[in-house]
């Protein structure tokens, strides 16, 4: 049963394009983005238990590396995969440095290495265009097909990203993370060379990320630093796991379409205080959800709306 | 001459640093809660600096107790009303929601102030100071020096007072505390209040020097952080080492580099420290 | 016979305590030597050294003829060291089996899971805990936690075993049990040292005696000899005690 539901949810992602308008297309764009983010953060966040906030750091790479190839002559398809690969190198001496650490500094470090990205980004204008954003070659592409490119890309990179998160569950990969993350003493102890497993869970955080942030640049032709390294990509995805269920497959990607739906409503409705509703949402997450949304009991809801 | 000069401008940076840390440390070191409201505390507080002085003629300077009474009242809300929830939840919990009350709270400052950067513009400035061939503009001085006697009162409260004992109580050990008597929840609230008034204190002194916007919030966020790191946890000695420590840096790395480096020098000296000294330049976890 | 286990002036320094020095002995294969000591005298110090879990000051410790201190816990415990916990450490969201399938695919070189797991299933069952695999871990009561701790360390197929007062928390009734137990790890030839307050097991278990006393060896040899060496008395009872002792003895 599951199996059909899933083949026909397949189906219907890859004909919608046909049926939809270039709004919903470029929504439905944005949700594989978000699905990709949920899912990597996951590895690192959900499963290990490492409160990462790197996010923001490893899309805005991965952008400025596929847009300064791209403008340095190189084809879009390898400039993507050179996107991915910088994002991946850079966790990987990232990881070294700062896996280490425990908790809070951990936590803090990993947010603070968005913001100085973003001050290389802006100081070394002649690379990158610095503050006044970099933009683009045009794809010779008219708008409709352009539009149905990315969201195809974005399907198979979200694609891609689930593999691996399947892959790594049932991998002993995925096992000795979650030691790691009830216990990093006792997993060190029982043989998990939890060094290298966390480096691989960061890693495995920041490729599919960086990816995406390659897409995105060709995607809206334009970047600034301020847009890429935005502090929201590391904390959205976070959210989009705690509403599904952190450490599961389904969760960061009922969470990111959770998520996306919300933040349709409330930009349609508060467009300047869209970040303030997030915050919000946030709060009451923490403070009323804290185990997600799949841990709601429908039935029990069901029942006491009925009652009550 | 210039390398005195460089070194006494970082001193002075340095003791508004330490007031812009010591609330953000005491909060870490008894709550374990890292406060990323923080740094738009810290704006709250220089926007009262502002329209103080802008609509009621008081100087920033002396504006101090109405931006600390503001922060107060405003902190022992959110910590008892939320904070107090998730005291005892592990980083990621904590962590996310200061994150998204800060989203909240500087979203409601753009849309009150705008972004726009403002400055307080004294009408009658106080001058320059110069001694012995440095020169400190006075204002600066002033701030630095109302700065230390602020962070100096803390510790004196710490040290003498009742709740100051208790505070230090908690921080060393929750449950021996709670043992002996001590309304943890209590104190707790009123340490985050604490907290919010140093910010709130430190954002009236800082009116006179930064341009005013909630942008500017995360980037006192991180010298906070980053002094936290250098000076150790929880102490007000170590907020004033680490406050120096980071200004003179910020001061000779501005001539070494360009201020446009300020925060990638910063992450630097903390990713340094975080690896090989995370106790701190003291190093012992500073228990005063 | 080359010892399984050699510890060669080891020692360790923390600020200013000095929690281990100079302490030097080997453990024979097949073994069951007991580690004493008053509280504070470094026994757990030592296991943790053995373990990696701290850095030597200064000394050697070899496995098998290896030279371990300066490796890294996992790797040492993949050599066939495991030990457990004096406040047990089990993962608290996994289920029992979870558990000591962990020991067995990380350790023990189980090739997968499925096969790590069929593996945890016999140690449980010899630990007495087959009925509990599916529970969680953190609903068992204490001394099934010792046992879960017992089963997780026998599935990494150690040859050097090191208990950190397994019994501490238990009734008679139980410490019997896990004193019959350790006895049936002997006969798999895994040499055992076992950190113990209870002399009665220390007494019925251990054909040989190290003791500890602010960090130094001051006895190592047959449990009746140290029982009754002075030092020994010394450093658990207090000088006065073994002086009234000597004078008895005179008398």
């Amino acid at each position: 049963m599951k199996r059909n539901l899933l083949l026909l949810a397949l189906i219907g992602i890859l004909l919608a394009p046909m049926v939809a308008n270039n709004y919903m297309i470029r929504l439905a764009t944005i949700m594989m983005l978000y699905c990709v983010l949920a899912l990597s953060w996951n590895f690192i966040g959900g499963l290990t238990g490492y409160p990462s906030f790197a996010t923001a750091a490893f899309f805005g790479l991965g952008a400025y590396a596929g847009a300064v190839c791209q403008g340095q002559g190189v084809p879009m398809y390898l400039a993507w995969i050179l996107g991915a690969l910088m994002a991946a190198i850079f966790a990987t001496g990232l990881g070294l440095a700062i896996l280490r650490l425990r908790g809070h500094y951990f936590a803090i470090a990993s947010l603070v290495v968005a913001d100085v990205l973003r001050e290389i980004v802006n100081s070394t204008t002649n690379l990158t265009g610095g503050g006044m954003g970099f933009n683009l070659p045009i794809l010779k592409l008219e708008v409709d097909a352009q539009a149905k490119l990315f969201y195809y890309l974005m399907f198979v990179l979200a694609l891609l990203t689930v593999a691996t998160a399947v892959l790594v569950d049932r991998h002993r990969l995925g096992f000795g993370l979650r030691c790691i993350k009830q216990n990093e003493d006792a997993a060190n102890m029982i043989g998990v060379n939890a060094t290298i497993y966390k480096t691989v869970a960061f890693i495995l955080s920041a490729v599919f990320v960086g990816w995406a942030g390659a897409f995105y640049a060709s995607w809206v032709n334009y970047i600034e630093p301020g847009d890429v390294f935005d502090v929201l990509y590391s904390v959205k995805p976070i959210v989009m796991v705690l509403l599904g269920r952190a450490g599961t497959i389904s969760g960061p990607i009922i969470g990111a379409i959770v998520f996306l739906l919300m933040e349709e409503l409330v930009w349609r409705n508060f467009l300047t205080f869209h970040a303030g509703v997030l915050g919000l949402i946030v709060v009451a997450l923490i403070l009323y959800l804290p185990d997600g949304v799949l841990a709601l009991n429908f039935r029990r809801l069901v029942a006491w709306r009925k009652n009550g | 001459m210039l390398y005195l000069q460089i070194l006494v401008n970082g001193i002075v940076l340095g003791g508004l640093y330490a007031c812009i840390a010591v609330g953000f440390s005491l909060v870490w070191g008894v709550l374990n809660v890292i406060n990323i409201l923080h740094g738009t505390f810290i704006v709250i507080g220089s926007y009262t600096a502002y329209f103080a002085y802008i609509k009621l003629g008081i100087h920033p300077l002396l504006s101090i107790p109405i931006a600390a009474a503001i922060l107060f009242l405003l902190a022992y809300a959110f910590q008892s009303g939320m904070i107090n929830k998730v005291v005892a939840a592990p980083v990621l919990t904590t962590l996310t929601l200061t994150f998204g009350l800060d989203l909240f709270v500087n979203n409601l400052l753009i849309v009150a102030f705008k972004a726009d950067y403002r400055k307080v513009i004294l009408e009658h400035p106080l001058g320059v100071l110069t001694l012995a061939g440095i020169t400190i503009p006075e204002d600066k001085l002033a701030a630095m020096g109302l700065a230390l006697l602020l962070t100096g009162l803390l510790f004196w409260v710490l040290d003498a007072s009742r709740v100051g004992r208790a505070i230090v109580a908690v921080r060393m050990d929750r449950e021996a505390a709670a043992l002996m008597g001590v309304k943890v929840k209590k104190i707790y609230a009123l340490t985050f209040a604490i907290g919010g008034v140093m910010a709130g204190a430190a954002g009236s002194l800082i009116s006179l020097i930064y341009p005013i916007s909630p942008l500017n919030s995360l980037p006192f966020l991180g010298k906070a952080f980053v002094i936290c790191v250098l000076g150790g946890l929880g102490s007000v000695p170590g907020a004033m080492l680490g406050g120096l420590t980071l200004g003179v840096l910020e001061s000779f790395g501005a001539l070494a580099f360009g201020p446009e480096h300020a925060v990638t020098l910063s992450f630097i000296t903390l990713i340094l420290f975080l690896l090989f000294r995370p106790t701190g330049i003291m190093g012992k976890r500073g228990y005063e | 016979m080359k010892p399984i286990l050699r510890l060669e002036d080891v020692t360790r320094q923390f600020g200013g305590l000095l929690a281990l020095n100079e302490v030097s002995f080997n453990l024979q294969p097949g073994e069951i030597v007991g580690l004493i000591g008053p509280n504070g005298a470094g026994k757990t110090t030592l296991v943790n050294m053995v373990t990696a879990v701290y850095s030597l000051t200064r000394g050697k410790i070899f496995f098998d003829g290896k030279r371990i201190d300066g490796m890294k816990s996992h790797e040492i415990s993949r050599m066939g060291v495991a030990r457990t916990f004096q406040v047990v450490q089990p993962f608290p969201k996994m289920t029992v089996l979870e558990n000591v399938a962990a020991g067995a695919l990380f350790a023990a070189g189980a090739k997968s899971l499925a096969e790590a797991k069929e593996r945890a299933m016999d140690h449980l069952r010899f630990v007495g805990l087959a009925d509990f695999a599916a529970s969680s871990a953190s609903a068992l009561n204490l001394a099934d936690r010792k046992r879960l701790e017992l089963a997780k360390s026998l599935a990494m197929n150690p040859k050097l075993l090191l208990l950190d007062e397994v019994n501490s928390g238990l009734n008679n009734a139980e410490i019997n049990r896990a004193l019959e137990l350790i006895r049936s790890l002997l006969k798999r030839g895994i040499t055992i040292l076992i950190i113990e307050h209870l002399m009665k097991v220390v007494l019925s278990l251990c054909s040989r005696v190290i003791v500890l006393h602010h960090g130094q060896l001051i006895a190592d040899g047959e449990p009746s000899a140290v029982v009754r060496d002075p030092r020994v008395i010394e450093a658990y009872l207090g000088s006065r005690y073994a002086k009234q002792q000597k004078e008895k003895s005179r008398e």
